[in-house]
This record gives C-alpha cells, structure tokens and sequence, in this order.
C-alpha cells in the first residue's frame, strides 16, 4: 500500500541535511511502529523515497516523502502516532493513501513554492529595507536579464530563468516576495539563482545568510502540452477512515 | 523554537551544524529556574565520539531522574568552530539550554583516553573557567572528573576540583545533595570541597601534597586536612541488574560513531590479560540478568527507532546467558529491520552460527586478538588464546564461507623477542595456509589475512605498570621486523600488515603513568596549540616535545624508566580493589610465563572478594 506523507521542517531543523533527514525518518517510522514495507536482501531498508531535498538552510512547510506499508491505521490516527514521535520543528501534517499505480512524488515534481524575507538580525550589507528589496526585485523579473551561468558536470551552461518563474508577488505588507519556480529534472531552478543574479545586477555581493527562504508547496503538473496545471502532491492521495 | 548559542551565519558556515544545535529525540527539557543544580556533563572529543559514549547515556538518565537536577550536554566544539569561537569571544555552551557553561553548578568531564587531555583545556578555556582549580570560585562550575583514566588522575590534578572514582551510579546523588546543603549554608567553595572529599570513592585533589626523593620518584603522597581520607576507595555498583539504565538514550540526527541502541550485558572481565587496565579496574565481573536485558532491548529499539542493537562487554563470550539472549534478539527483532550487532565474541560453533544468521558473509570478516605472535609470550601477558583456538576457529569459518580474517596484536610488551615479533607473521601466514587446505573447488576466491599491531603501554593498575615502556626508534623497528618477516611467507600475497607512527603512544605512555609535574607540560602544549591529539591530522608532535623541553620534564622518566618493585606511584592512593600484592605477583608470575587461570575457574586472590559481590560469589546464588 502506498502512502504519501506531508510534513514541515522548520526552525532549527533547517540545519539538518537531507541524508540526515532520511535518516530520522527511518527511525522515526520504527518509533511510531508504522508498518512500513522493507526490500528484500541481506541488508533491508524501507521502501521510502522523498519529493525533493531541501538545501541546509531552508525550512519548508509543505515537504513530501512517499512510504510502503504492509497495513495502517487511519490517516488522524498515523499522523497522530508520527507526530509523538517528531522532535520540535519536525511535524507531520498529512497522511495519505495513494492509488497502487501511483508515480512516486520524486517524480512527479514540476514546481515549488517559496516565501522569500530579509532577516532582521544580519546586517546584509544592501542597504535597503526589505520592502524595497523585494519590489525592485520584482521589476528585475519582469525588466532584467536573468540568464545565469550554470555550473554542470560538463561544464558552464547559460540559464534564462525567466521561463522558470511562473508566479511571483509581494507578500502582505510587501516585506517579502511570493515565488512558484520550476523544478524537478527537468528545469530546476532554485530561488537563491534569482536572488544571486539580483545582486550581481546590483553590483553587490550577494549576502548568503541574508535571506529566510521557506518552501512552501510542491506541486506537480498534469496540464496537457504546454499550458500548466499545478496539483499539490498531497492531492494524490486521499484519507484513509 | 529553541533558541541557538550559535546564529546562522556561523552555523552554514562550519561544518556538521547539527553536532552545536542539541534538540534530539530524547532529549531532556526541563526549565532551569525550576532545579536546584545545573550539571554540564562533557565528553571532551567532538560531537560524533561524544554521543557515542554509553557512560554519559547513563548519567544523563540518572541525573536527569532526579528533579532538582538539570543534566545537560556539552562536546568539544571542532577546530573550525574554536577558531571562530575564540575570534568572536563565543563563550562555550550547553547542548539542552545553549546556555554558557560558566553559569553551571557542575562541569563534569568523562576521562576515555589519555590524548583527550588537551581538549578539556580547550574546554574550560572556552568556558571562562580559570584552568588551574585553585583559582576558582563560587563563580565557576565545580569541575568534576571521572571514567578509567581518574584511575591516574595527577597529570591532569590541577585543572579538577573533583575526581570521582568509580562507578558513576553510586554517589552522584549524595554529592548533588551536598551540593545543596553547601549553598543553602553559604559554605565556601573550600568547605564545600572538604565535605565533598568525605564522600566515598571522591578525590579532591587540592586536599593533597606529594613529595617526591632526590630520584624524582614519590617519597610520600598524603591529605593536607583531616577531612581527606588517605586512601580513595573505588566504588562499584554490585547491583547491575536493578540500576540506572537509559530506556529512552538519545538519538543524534548525524550519523556518530555508535549509531545503534547498545546493551550493556556486563561489567568487568574474568580474564585477567595483563596488559589490559579494563580488566582489571572493572573487577569483579557482574552480570545483567537476561530478563532484564530482554526488556530493556525492546523499550531501546522501541524508544530510539534504532536499526541495529549490540551488546557491550569487555568479553561477551563469558556472559552465562549470552546463548539465550543472542536468540532472543534475532528471533524478536531480526526480519524486522533490525540488525543484531556482536562484538569481541569468541570464535566458536555458536558464534559462527549466530554470526552466519545476522551477517552477510561474503562482506564481514572474523577478528582474532591474539596481541602476541608465540604461546610463550601469550602466556606472560595471560593471554588465555591458543594458536590452536585460534587456526580451528578460522578454519570452521572458511568451511562456512568466510574468507577474510582480521588479526590484532601489541608490540613492545615484556620480555618479547624477535622469535615472539616473528610469530605475528607465521600466525598469519598458518591461517591463510588452513585456508588453502579446503579443496579448491569449495574455496570461494582468495583468502586476506590482516594483521595490525598497536604499541604497548603500561597502565596504571595493571601487572605491568612496572613494565620498562619501549622508545619509539624500539617500536618501530619492531614493526620493521614483523613487516620484513610477512614478506618472507609462502602466501605473503594473502597477508596484509598495518602499524602506525609510535610518536602518540610514547605520549600516552607519559600521560598513563605521569604525576603531577606532568600537568605543566600539558598546559604549555595547549598553550602552544595542541589540540585533538587523538587525531592524527591534528596531533602535533612538535609542540608537546616543545613543550616537555620548556618544563623541564623528561619523557624517559615515565616511560623508559625500570621501576622497582617498592616504588610508590603516582596512582597508589587509590584502592582500585585489586590489591598491589596481587598485581605484584602477578607481575613476577609473567616473567615467568605462570599463567593465571580465569575468575570462574579458579579464584586467585586479586582482591575484590572482600567488596562481596559479582562473580566472587556466583555459584553461592
């Protein structure tokens, strides 16, 4: 039986990276005794496999890791059992049944959502308040030139972000901005692109600690051809009684 | 969300954040207004070593059942964030609270290993607390030491208020009430320490003054005041069945060291192996009892989500009830995810059984420790393995699908000659030759016979803490021999021969056995930047012969030295429970290669009778 669960990751849990993360998932399946399925062999581990890693440094509220079990209680009652097992910052938001045929999220991720805001507390060297910040950032998406250079395997390659960039507003009180960003195998983008390719365009280096970025959403895309029609993952999979 | 000691930028900037940042499953919260004493308890080695320690899971329950009490954590922060602390004047901090450690009552500081020593510098240097403990006040934490190597704390005296010696679960809460008492009283700092002083099995070692002869040795080493006992009694907790036990140990979010749940099954050895200060400092044998560890194994896993359970002993072969609780653990847990994990077990019938069960065999390989090449040499340091044993086990493990075998021996210990070094290589090549005896057509591959040697040191309370210790140049031309000899084997291609650089272990052997006068040469290392010792892309050799040099201080002296059998030592204040007639004779009985036989089949009067309990008296149950 497939299962997708939804969780955040927030607070001092950004500083665990996503190996790490793995990790503590695995265990935290045995404390809350989730009957999960485990692969065949010498050396078994569980059927467990994650949407998209999340870098060191971000948070995310809306994160996804798709399991295997062999039974289950109701969704209330497994996302009540993971969440006395979580540590602070760690917490389970949805549990859902997926259909047998199901793609497993990892593949299905077409965009993220992000919330973007400066810190308070860092002198980030931009001399400018975030709202202004974030309003010339955005007449830079819409204005700028937003071709970076991408470092492969291979060699350098030139980026346009622009394509890549599908929504993006002020938050309230515009003290942030609002992006949904492609991503996934195909075209990944990562929102710290954009706001590297903002400040070199500033003629500033570009404040790394600067910035609290929280994903918010990962969606896949089930529109036909061209045009784009996000689903969130969770929307996959439905309650279990 | 817990507030950081750390901010961001330093935490994306170093490596492995989450070794600063505590907040792991089990973690102990409490508010501390709401306890009466603040314990820092420390293992001075990074994150990874630390939090693989059993003992500091054992206190940290312990301390952390008692109400009034706030047991807290704190590691040694890695080189790259002691540079920054150090820039930024970050003063040092607990895991729990992020607190600072000065603002603690207790810093208590797990003595594993002598090359920690420079680390717990690093840590009160960090932490604002003056190094030398007679310039402390109410200020500070009372810096409290203790594990195997507060069996000979004088090198390291001057820098602790405190040594507890023994077994952490036996007077750890008479002295947090003492505490109490004292500050309720407004006692001084002084005062405080005399009290302390009385409770068994603690050291204070401001409460003493050693004199040394005109040779350097100890004339007389005696309390200052009557409140010091002469001598300090090791305490040792009998009972190990109904005691403290973690059954929610933490869980770290990086992968450390030990990153499984682990069973203590006993305590102590019936070995007697001379060399080894295990054996003898954590006498007499005391068992846990099997139901207790079946129980304790299932709330573990359940309470940790561990993926792998192992059992810990000095020998887990002698543990009477190991058959049982080995197929309990596989039949309960194995196929379920969980690996069941068997260290320094005997190779016989049933451990290759078990080991078959629960391990890929193609992948893992058999561990022998012989520690010497000969019989002869074996049976000077009690050794009780015989080549015998040794060529029949692996042989019924090639039959079984092993091929790889591992093999742990020591240079430089009493009485070795070539004949003994040449041994290591014949061993080894004997047992790749029993490799080649199955037929070809049942071999699967080739057969790898590893041999490692470490350096042997003499340790305190140990028959051979009169052992003369071996130079480096000696060392390494040891290894020099036994490496030539592997060349010279039939199946030299099968065998593989590993030693390393002598420089640390002529340290360890000063910093096992030193005194006093020791400590400044530690000081003046750390002064002049050696730091993690135990690591070799850190150890500094350099600076501590600097530093040796500075002071005054003569290695050979501590180690190289021939020490008569009257000699006072630096450690003899302490009755460790084996007696020193004991360790006399059996000092004199290895020069003659007079084995010894094992607690369980012959009693040979070491001592630890008289604390009635363990296996003293296991057949009077």
């Amino acid at each position: 039986m497939k299962i997708r669960i939804k969780f955040s990751k927030q607070g001092n849990m950004k500083f665990i990276g996503h190996l790490d993360i793995m990790r503590y998932f695995q265990k935290a399946m045995r404390r809350a005794d989730v009957e999960i399925r485990y692969s065949e062999g010498f050396s078994p581990h569980q059927i467990m496999s994650f949407a998209a890693p999340l870098g060191v440094g971000l948070t995310g509220s809306g994160e996804y890791l798709d399991i295997e079990v062999l039974s289950t209680d109701s969704s209330k009652e497994m996302v009540r059992r993971l969440n006395d097992v979580m540590v602070e910052d760690m917490e389970i938001l949805s549990y859902k049944r997926l259909p047998d045929d199901a793609a497993n999220a990892m593949s299905l991720v077409a965009a993220c959502d992000y919330t973007i805001t400066l810190r308070k507390d860092y002198d980030n060297g931009l001399s400018c308040s975030g709202k202004e910040f974030f309003t010339n950032l955005m007449l830079f998406i819409e204005n700028g030139n937003l071709e970076v250079v991408k470092k492969t395997k291979k060699g350098e390659k030139l980026m346009d972000l622009k394509p890549l960039i599908y929504e993006k507003r002020l938050t309230e009180g515009g003290e942030g901005i609002f992006l949904k960003l492609s991503s996934g195998s195909s075209a990944n983008m990562k929102p710290e692109q954009l706001l590297e390719a903002y400040c070199k365009s500033l003629g500033k280096e570009y404040p790394a600690f600067a910035f609290r970025i929280n994903r918010e959403e990962v969606y896949a895309d089930s529109g036909p051809d061209t045009s784009h029609r996000f689903t969130p993952l969770e929307e996959f999979g439905d309650d279990i009684e | 969300m817990r507030k950081l000691a750390l901010s961001d930028e330093i935490l994306l900037s170093i490596q492995q954040p989450a070794r600063y940042i505590g907040g792991e499953v089990n973690m102990c919260v409490k508010d501390p207004k709401s306890v009466a004493v603040r314990f820092a308890m420390c293992f001075p080695d990074v994150y990874e070593i630390g939090m693989s320690h059993l003992g500091i899971q054992i206190l940290y329950d312990m301390l952390n059942k008692k109400e009034d009490v706030y047991c807290e954590r704190v590691y040694s922060p890695w080189m790259d964030l002691d540079a920054i602390m150090r820039e930024k004047h970050i003063p040092l901090f607990s895991m729990e609270t992020q607190d600072p450690i000065k603002n603690f009552d207790f810093l208590g500081i797990t003595l594993q290993y002598e090359m920690c020593y420079t680390n717990i510098l690093q840590i009160l240097d960090l932490s604002r607390i003056p190094l030398h403990a007679a310039d402390r006040t109410w200020d500070d934490p009372i810096v409290i030491g203790g594990g195997p190597c507060a069996l000979n704390p004088e090198p390291i005296a001057e820098f602790f208020d405190i040594f507890y010696i023994g077994d952490g679960e036996t007077v750890y809460y008479d002295l947090m009430d003492t505490y109490k008492e004292s500050r309720k009283q407004n006692d001084s700092r002084d005062a405080f320490l005399k009290k302390a002083a009385q409770i068994p099995g603690l050291y204070v070692p401001s409460l003493y003054d050693p004199e040394y002869n005109e040779d350097g040795t100890i004339k007389s080493f005696l309390p200052n005041c009557p409140e010091a006992p002469e001598k300090i009694q090791r305490q040792i907790m009998m009972e190990m069945t109904d005691t403290f036990y973690p059954e929610k140990p933490l869980v770290p979010f990086i992968k450390v060291t030990q990153d499984r749940v682990v069973l203590e099954i006993m305590r102590g050895c019936i070995r007697g192996c001379r060399f080894c200060q295990a054996g003898m400092i954590y006498r007499p044998v005391r068992e846990k009892s099997v139901e207790k560890l079946k129980e304790l194994a299932k709330k573990m896993l359940k309470s940790t989500g561990h993926e792998e359970i192992s059992l810990s002993s000095l020998s887990s072969s002698d543990y009477r009830s190991l058959e049982s609780l080995v197929r309990f653990l596989i039949e309960e847990f194995y196929g379920k995810g969980v690996n069941v994990s068997l260290p320094s077990l005997r190779i016989d019938a049933f451990s290759l059984d078990v080991m078959s069960k629960v391990q890929d065999v193609k992948k893992s390989s058999l561990t022998f420790a012989p520690e010497a090449g000969s019989q002869r040499l074996r049976d000077v340091i009690n050794k009780g393995l015989t080549e015998e044993d040794i060529l029949s086990g692996a042989s019924e493990a090639f039959l079984g699908g092993w091929n790889r075998v591992k093999l742990y021996f020591m240079l430089g210990l009493p009485t070795e000659t070539t004949e003994d070094m040449e041994g290591i290589a014949l061993l080894s090549e004997k047992i790749a030759e029993k490799y080649y005896e199955i037929p070809k057509d049942q071999r699967k591959g080739k057969v790898q016979v590893v041999a490692s040697t470490s350096f042997f040191v003499p340790k305190p309370f140990t028959p051979f803490q009169w052992a003369r210790m071996c130079t480096k140049e000696e060392f390494l031309g040891k290894a020099r021999v036994v490496n030539h000899k592997m060349k010279e084997m039939l199946n030299y291609k099968s065998l593989k021969y590993n030693w390393h650089e002598a420089d640390v272990t002529v340290l360890e052997g000063v910093l096992a056995r030193g005194d006093r006068r020791v400590g400044a040469v530690i000081e003046e290392a750390y002064k002049n930047g050696a730091l993690y010792d135990a690591w070799s892309e850190t150890f500094k050799n350099e600076v501590w012969m600097k530093a040796f040099e500075t002071c005054g201080v003569d290695i050979d002296f501590y180690t190289t030295r021939e020490r008569s059998l009257n000699e006072v030592f630096p450690w003899d204040f302490i009755d460790a429970g084996v007696t020193k007639e004991f360790l006399k004779r059996e000092w004199l009985n290895s020069a003659g290669g007079i084995v010894t036989p094992n607690c369980r089949e012959k009693c040979s009067g070491c001592g630890i009778r008289r604390f009635g309990g363990g296996v003293c008296y296991e057949n009077q149950d």
